[in-house]
């Protein structure tokens, strides 16, 4: 059980709220078709292949084919949610995703789970840290890494009713709950404030911001008020919650497990560029590859606390000038 | 069905599909000397292949609406050749036939590729080789899952056959065994930087095919007596089926058959008009369908 969320109630992993989510999302629409490239058990569709066995096929471990079919099951109407690790899925597949799906702008819906270094003991190969940034690249993809299962659920919903390509990224251990309940207004591009605070915003996403609502309240503890952004959708990007989280508190943190290069951190600073330039500080994985371990050692290690938040917090104030260092 | 066409039904059809495989390549010519680039080579050693597909009764579909449900889908998975599918796009009325000369231009619904949603007929967005086999096999299961009578035709380079996406999607379609999927491989034997024997041989193509459980016929991609034999034959199979057609780089046009140097580079102005003449002389001797090769000893 983890221990580094200390205050928040631990849920399911999104991988199961994933699972959940799109067996329900079969029972409700017929052209939905799910393909796994042989990892069911672990994305978790395989709760979609037993209720609906004739709409799901496993590929086997050929990612590269099975986004092409995507591809063409879209051309000729259907929706299908395709997944595997966020590594195998993205990094193999991203040719295909390229030409099959995005260029195409076609209805494809693909998760990738085991996303981060929180994947713990298989080590960095199964580890995708790069998946963000690839995803964002493709034009027209939505990528949304949800932050706990309720986003998650709201997001396969989402991703049906958007006409388009989405980039889900589900993660393996379970993680904190950030809202109390199922999410009733739900949008791709429209972050969540889910907590306030003056001094500076910490703009997250996927399981950091279960750490940046920790990192809030250790923070609140010294006399320092931070915001909380939960920006479960990276693209878009809800500008707008940059703008204001620059005009409003003057500094802005980004969290991500993920590398800070090309991920949500470069994708924030750019619209604070552009917006209203304010200091910024990165948490992130730094230009390296992670290794095997226990996912909360290797969230440590890696620098993926709350109590990195709070230093990249601290240091963006003496940035600004509002602390001494 | 067309396997139970009458015999002298069949000699006039392949009469008609000669004019018009010439009339596509002076289109392929036309457009490629226009543009001033392009692939030649690997547009004219499909000319047969595609001009039996769209008018010898194979793909069934309707230019007036290119998005109707039911329509048979072809997919150029060797992206680089699209002029030939641009000529019977143009021929079959889904384009005026004045808007070859726009390829490659800015702006224009023809683009080097093919793009799906640029050009009414184009099914995939192709040009990065290995891919169209699987999103034809895609369009596939979604048929045979809707319980849809159209089929998937994928026309496939050699060279591309180097991909190991290909494989992935043939092992696939070997093992689920789709009714509605047809295979098609412009075997030309060569590819941009040379010939595939060098590079990186693909024989024996048939067996391998045969391994992953698909029905191998090898035909004279340029013999439109075989062609449609071949094309008929896949049908029935109501199986993964691929038809290896034996092919001629730059067909029709003598100082381009063979020659790779036009695999990836346009006809000048004058050697335009040069095939341009060879095509009109084919034309008017009611010609142009030598035998590709023999190539009886190579199975």
């Amino acid at each position: 059980m983890s221990d580094l969320y200390p205050g928040l109630t631990l849920g399911k992993a999104t991988r199961d709220a994933y699972g959940e989510a799109l067996e329900q999302l079969g029972r409700e629409h017929a052209d939905v078709i799910v393909l796994d490239a042989d990892l069911a058990k672990s994305t978790k569709s395989y709760a979609f292949s037993k209720a609906f066995p004739d709409r799901f096929t496993n590929v086997g471990i050929q990612e590269a084919n099975m986004v092409g079919m995507a591809g063409g099951l879209a051309s000729a109407g259907k929706v299908p949610f395709i997944s595997s690790f966020a590594c195998f899925v993205i990094l193999k597949g991203f040719d295909q995703l390229r030409m099959a799906v995005a260029y195409p702008k076609l209805n494809v819906k693909v998760c990738g789970s085991h996303a981060g270094v929180s994947v713990g003991e298989d080590g960095a190969s199964q580890q995708a840290i790069e998946d963000i940034g690839l995803a964002c690249s493709l034009p027209g993809f939505v990528v949304c890494c949800p932050s706990d299962e309720h986003v998650m659920r709201a997001a396969v919903k989402a991703a049906y009713r958007h006409d388009g390509p989405v980039y889900l990224r589900s993660g393996r251990p379970k993680v904190p709950l950030v809202y109390a309940g199922e999410l009733e207004n739900f949008e791709f591009g429209r972050a969540h404030t889910v907590r306030e605070g003056g001094d500076a915003t910490v703009i997250a996403t996927g399981l950091m911001t279960g750490a940046a609502v920790v990192a809030h309240d250790m923070l609140a503890r010294e006399g320092i008020s931070v915001r909380v952004v939960d920006m479960s959708t990276i693209k878009p990007l809800d500008e707008e919650a940059v703008r204001l989280a620059a005009v409003e508190t003057g500094a802005i943190v980004t969290a991500e497990e993920h590398l800070i290069h090309g991920g949500l951190g470069a994708r924030v600073a750019q619209a604070a560029a552009r917006l209203h330039p304010v200091p910024m500080e990165f948490v992130g994985i730094n230009d390296t590859y992670a290794e095997s371990g226990e996912p909360d050692a290797l969230l440590r290690k890696y620098g993926l606390t709350a109590e990195d938040i709070v230093a990249a917090v601290r240091r963006v104030l003496v940035r600004r000038g509002a602390v001494r260092a | 069905m067309p396997e139970t066409r009458p015999v002298s039904e069949r000699a006039a059809l392949v009469a008609a599909l000669r004019e018009r495989s010439i009339r596509m390549r002076r289109d392929i010519i036309e457009m490629l000397a226009e543009s001033a680039s392009g692939h030649p080579g690997g547009s004219l050693s499909a000319v047969e292949l595609v001009a039996a597909l769209y008018f010898g009764g194979y793909l069934r579909y309707d230019p007036a609406n290119p998005e109707w449900p039911d329509r048979d889908r072809f997919i150029l998975s060797k992206g680089h050749g699209v002029p030939v599918q641009y000529a019977a796009l143009a021929e079959a009325g889904f384009l005026p036939r004045e808007e070859l000369s726009t390829l490659r231009r800015i702006d224009s619904r023809l683009q080097g590729h093919p793009v799906l949603g640029a050009t009414p007929g184009i099914e995939a967005s192709t040009g990065s080789l290995g891919q169209g086999l699987s999103i034809g096999l895609g369009m596939a299961l979604a048929a045979q899952a809707d319980g849809k009578a159209w089929r998937v035709y994928v026309l496939m380079g050699d060279g591309e056959c180097q991909e190991g996406q290909v494989w992935e999607a043939a092992l696939f379609a070997g093992f689920h065994q789709p009714t509605n999927l047809v295979a098609i491989v412009d075997y030309n034997r060569y590819q941009l930087d040379g010939a595939i024997g060098d590079i990186l041989e693909l024989e024996p193509f048939a067996a391998k095919w045969e391994a992953m459980r698909w029905q191998v016929r090898e035909i004279d991609g340029h013999d439109l007596d075989q062609v449609l034999d071949g094309l008929d034959w896949a049908v029935e199979q109501r199986r993964p089926a691929v038809l290896l057609a034996h092919t001629i780089k730059g067909k029709g046009v003598s100082f381009m058959e063979g020659n790779n140097a036009y695999h990836g580079v346009a006809p000048s102005e004058d050697e335009g008009i040069r095939a341009l003449a060879e095509l009109e002389t084919a034309a008017l001797a009611g010609a142009g369908n030598g035998a590709a090769v023999d190539r009886k000893g190579d199975r």
